[in-house]
């Protein structure tokens, strides 16, 4: 069975592909798979449940329990019988050229597999999947053409109606499970849950299944999902996917009805209940349809009610009828879709009032139909007959109640005939005037002509579809069924009925007036909720984004100053013991960053703010050294140059002052917040240390960093070992960053080769080797010739440097990204002495390279060390002793830190590119010529 | 552990500048609020430390260096702040490129659901329909 359903997905994603290929005969080929389906029912009739387990998510008690018993078996052979049929009946009905044919196929193939999970499911959270999935597929056929509006609209009404049903049905489900202990349905249905919790579970589950099969009070949707193509309806919506809640109804039904009390009772008073409304609210709207497919629509509700009604009654002799109903509808019901398909394909409507004559052009079509109409209005010798002598007969012998059901099911019934001639009538009848010339329908013929055939040998050979079907019965507490199938009871009143109904239905045809216009039940509500769901989103929406980022920000500020203020008040350590400092030292960088940080407030000039804030940090590495980090210090201290660099880089082209904002009022309330905001900071700080009182984590890292980590600088050991998985997440930030602000700077893909060193000097001289680039590139009067000297006499002394803090970082401060800034920097001098073109002679590399070979090289040594054995990221230390160079101390931990080194590199250096040198470019063109080149005025 | 009054000082002044940064709509200032908050959290970071020698295997007793996971912590910080600040210099450059300042505006689709909201009216996605809009129009909701 996984085979098969196995087989529908290999189908679906090959779908496209074949259609490409093979134009609609691909149909033919996916036919074979739901062929397959239905071959495996044949030569598995009868017999006890089979039944296939497979562990999935054991954690969630969720397995892949499959099981067929009769119920399932007879939806199997439905699904894969007339999903066959259709698919071959597709191949003729499309065109090469109709779009989005290979989307279709796929949807169609993906559609008949879920259906089929969700049939053969005993874990009935697995079927809840594959519940999900027939609606999310019937969405996208239903919307097949998604440029007409009234498509997309059937197709959302359609998910939305039964997605909520299905969501109720899902916490129905779980209450039953949560109770049983287990999601299998054999398993649940012999331990159900009592009184209040069974009656809750019952009527969510109802919910679903009744939505799923389009019953009364959300009918309205299957009649709006005729905007489908005819094949999706003739399968979807008469055998298959509304289906799905009658099977659902058919499977629960006897245990439900077993556990009996207030359960039962809700259970057949929704079931029957809603049931006959919808069909004779449906069977009534049908009279009025002048479009044959919404006749059959309408027509299709008013079946699912009764079936509904009949399957849900919990006796075993109306289950025997209702199931015998469910393949007699399948079959007439999919055949008269695909007729109405080949009347639209052959005549180009569907207009009962357009269509003339067709009968005697279209032989056998009509013969096609006049059979599966004799099913359908429940006429010897068709399953129909049988199906609904059988329902009259068990309603006979049940007592008050069944009198009761028998009025609204006779009352239905005449409905049904009288429709089902007025379907004849308006497709096939001569009505005068112009005759209809339909087109050759040829081999369109097959599949309905088969189902409607089948139709009848069910009703023939009833007495072997008894033998088939009433082992469903056997699962009733007083089942089986006494009462059995057959075409032929004798003279008796169930006969005397079908007369009855068959003489009041054709009475009631001949009184109807043709062409008045029939109510459409239920819509409204729906599109009155909608409209209602969306004038709240739309008040809600405006009411709380107001799309304003300050106003944003201090939302979220003040949540954390009324969140975490009064609790800092009410937790407030009473005699706690505090000291006023570490070393008086740390009064100045203090007292600096103070100063600079509240200055850097108000400034009005852009030039004067910046400097302000990097003094904060410069006064921060003071502050870093005193504490004893000196790897921080040295960091801090390199990040903010860089920072500063960047930052006047951009600078530059920005106005020198900061725009004057109206509003004081602001001003103050800004204030007011950062002041909150710094005051909670601060206490937030003073009780976590107070509170400290474990001993740290890291008491044991100067011993873990020598002995595993092969290095005495514990910090680095922390980075590239001990913590490498933070240090792998932010270099993969970085590499993000960097890739962002080239991709903000340069204007498009074309531009971005210019992360690499493009533009060598305009014309150099031949032959002649240039030493520094800036004397063909910049005007004399802005060059520092001293400057540019000095910077290229220095530039490979800082790079050996960076090299040596890399390899040294391990024992000593430094490290990677200490390395990687000091290289940066390196090349920022040049950049800033002589231009982007010596930019481009020092770093003769794309900056996008440096990234991906630095990410490559720390990804790689985490994957290493997982293919040899260790764990990711695990560090190995090697000693060898080497002549001449002597003992030689190697940590594989050094790859991931050059690795990060390279990233740091590479941040820099595109950085210089996009905001340096891309600036200056989008400069040059239009800035005056004593405008060009700012920045080394600045620096 | 007892706090060091100092340096909270030093932490309470960043954010409360960075905050107030922060909240403005000049690009640049908010870029400024960022880095004066980082810097302020890194400090907060610090103080959950004791003071001691530099954490070096060999350079002092175990027993007097400073705690080496919150400046691992830290130095983590100031190379993400280092790439934050790049990437907010980069908006704040395209900003001006497109529009000639680096203020933040109101979302302008924002905007128009408040319009909307303000005229009692629904959302209009349900009603673009292909048969219904020219080329150019289906252009732009392709856009």
């Amino acid at each position: 069975m996984l085979i098969l359903l196995g087989a529908h997905l290999v189908a679906a994603v090959l779908a496209p592909a074949l259609v490409r290929v093979l134009g609609p005969r691909a149909f033919y080929l996916l036919a074979t798979v739901p062929l397959a389906v239905f071959g495996w029912a044949v030569t598995n009739v009868g017999g006890p449940p089979r039944e296939w387990i497979h562990p999935w998510v054991p954690d969630l008690g969720l397995a892949l329990a499959l099981r067929v018993d009769t119920l399932s078996w007879l939806l199997v052979s439905l699904v894969g019988g007339v999903g066959a049929l259709v698919l071959v009946y597709c191949a003729r009905y499309f065109s090469a050229d109709d779009p989005g044919l290979g989307r279709f196929a796929a949807v169609f193939t993906g559609f008949a597999g879920a259906m089929l999970g969700l049939i053969v499911s005993d874990d009935l959270l697995l079927m809840y999947v594959f519940w999900e999935l027939t609606t999310v597929f019937s969405y996208l056929l239903i919307g097949h053409n998604g440029t007409a509006r009234p498509g997309r609209r059937a197709a959302l009404q359609a998910l939305i109606v039964t997605t909520a049903g299905g969501l109720a049905m899902l916490v129905g489900i779980v209450i039953l499970g949560q109770h049983a202990g287990s999601y299998r349905w054999s398993e649940m249905s012999t331990a159900l849950p009592g009184g209040t919790a069974l009656v809750v579970a019952v009527v969510l589950i109802l919910a679903g299944a009744l939505s799923k099969s389009a019953i009364f009070p959300v009918s309205f949707w299957l009649p709006a999902a005729m905007a489908a193509p005819t094949p999706v309806s003739a399968y979807l919506h008469a055998a298959a996917m509304v289906k799905a809640g009658v099977f659902l109804v058919a499977k629960l039904a006897p245990a439900v009805v077993a556990a009996g009390g207030t359960a039962a009772v809700t259970w057949q008073a929704l079931s029957v209940g809603l049931g006959l409304v919808t069909m004779l609210v449906g069977g009534w709207a049908a009279l009025f349809q002048q479009d044959l497919k919404l006749l059959l629509a309408y027509g299709t509700v008013s079946q699912l009610g009764l079936l509904t009604a009949v399957l849900g009654f919990g006796s075993p002799e109306m289950a025997l009828a209702g199931v015998a109903m469910v393949l007699g509808h399948a079959l007439f019901k999919a055949a008269l879709f695909l007729i109405v398909g080949v009347v639209d394909k052959t005549t180009g409507t569907r207009d009962l009032r357009q269509l003339n004559g067709l009968g005697r052009r279209a032989p056998v079509l009509l013969a096609a139909s006049v059979l599966a109409a004799a099913s359908m209005a429940g006429l010897p010798p068709a399953i129909g007959f049988v199906g609904k002598e059988a329902v009259f007969a068990a309603l006979l012998d049940s007592g008050t109640t069944g009198w009761i059901v028998l009025a609204g099911v006779l009352a239905g019934s005449v409905l049904t005939v009288a429709y089902t001639t007025r379907f004849l009538w308006g497709a096939f009848a001569s009505k005068g005037g112009e005759q209809t010339e339909p087109a050759p329908a040829g081999s369109l013929l097959v599949a309905p002509v088969v189902l409607a055939v089948a139709g009848i040998g069910a009703g023939v050979g009833a007495g072997f579809v008894d033998e088939l079907l009433s082992p469903y019965t056997s699962g009733f507490a007083n089942g089986p069924s006494t009462d059995h199938l057959a075409l032929w009871h004798g003279l008796g009143v169930p006969l005397l009925l079908s007369v009855l109904v068959l003489a009041g239905g054709l009475a009631l045809f001949r009184l109807m007036p043709a062409g008045k216009a029939g109510p459409k039940p239920g819509g409204g509500v729906y599109e009155r909720i909608m409209t209602g769901m969306d004038r709240l989103a739309v008040e809600v929406t405006g009411a709380t984004q107001r799309g304003s980022l300050p106003f944003y920000l201090a939302t979220i500020l003040l949540v954390l100053i009324a969140t975490a203020g009064p609790a800092m008040i009410a937790g407030w350590p009473s005699g706690s013991q505090f000291r006023l400092w570490d070393t008086p030292l740390h009064l100045l960088p203090v007292a600096v960053s103070v100063v600079a940080a509240v200055f850097a407030v108000p400034a009005r000039r852009r030039l004067t703010a910046v400097i302000l804030v990097g003094i904060t940090g410069y006064a921060n590495a003071g502050i870093f050294l005193l504490h004893g980090a000196p790897d921080l210090a040295l960091t801090q201290f390199l990040v903010e140059t860089v920072t500063l660099v960047m930052v006047v880089l951009v600078l530059r082209r920005l106005p020198s002052h900061f725009s004057q904002r109206p509003g004081s009022w602001r001003r103050r309330v800004r204030v007011g917040i950062g002041m909150a905001v710094g005051t909670v900071m601060a206490g937030v700080g003073y009780l976590a240390v107070s509170a400290r009182q474990a001993i740290p984590v890291s008491i044991d890292y100067p011993e873990l960093a020598v002995t595993y980590g092969g290095g005495h600088n514990i910090v680095n050991v922390i980075l590239v070992d001990i913590r490498a998985w933070d240090t792998m997440g932010e270099i993969a930030v970085l590499v993000a960053v960097a890739t962002g602000v080239a991709s903000l700077i340069f204007r498009h893909a074309g531009e971005l080769h210019r992360r690499g060193p493009v533009g060598t000097p305009t014309d150099p001289p031949a032959g002649e080797p240039v030493w520094l680039m800036a004397g063909h590139t910049m005007e004399a009067g802005r060059r520092s010739t001293m400057l540019e000297v000095v910077t290229r006499l220095l530039f490979h002394a800082i790079v050996l440097l960076s090299v040596y803090l890399l390899f040294t970082g391990h024992d000593t401060p430094g490290g990677g990204f200490t390395g990687g800034l000091v290289a940066g920097l390196a090349l920022t001098v040049r950049y800033l002495a002589g231009g982007r073109f010596e930019l481009a002679a020092a770093a003769p590399v794309d900056a996008g390279a440096v990234l991906g070979a630095g990410l490559l090289l720390a990804v790689g040594t985490g994957v290493g060390a997982l293919v040899l054995g260790g764990e990711v990221l695990q560090s190995a230390i090697i000693d060898l002793h080497i002549p001449l160079l002597g003992h030689l101390h190697l940590v594989t931990s050094a790859l991931f830190d050059i690795g990060v080194y390279l990233i740091v590199i590479g941040l820099v250096l595109d950085v210089l590119r996009s905001l340096g040198a891309e600036i200056d470019r989008h400069a040059q063109p239009t800035a005056p010529a004593h405008e060009k080149r700012p920045q080394e005025e600045l620096v | 552990m007892r706090p060091s009054i100092v340096l909270l000082i030093a932490v309470g002044v960043l954010f409360a500048a960075g905050t107030t940064l922060l909240l403005e709509r000049t690009l640049t200032r908010v870029l400024l609020g960022v880095m004066l908050l980082g810097n302020g959290a890194n400090l907060l970071v610090l103080a959950s430390a004791e003071p001691g020698a530099p954490p070096i295997v060999g350079t002092a007793d175990t027993a007097e260096m400073t705690d080496p996971l919150p400046q691992a912590m830290i130095l983590t910080a100031i190379v993400i702040t280092l790439g934050m600040t790049a990437f907010l210099l980069a908006v704040a450059y395209r900003s001006w490129r497109l529009s000639g300042h680096d203020e933040v505006q109101d979302d302008a689709e924002d905007r128009r659901v408040r319009e909307l909201a303000e005229r009692d009216e629904g959302s209009d996605a349900e009603e673009l329909d292909a048969d219904e809009l020219d080329n150019e129009t289906l252009e732009e909701t392709r856009r």
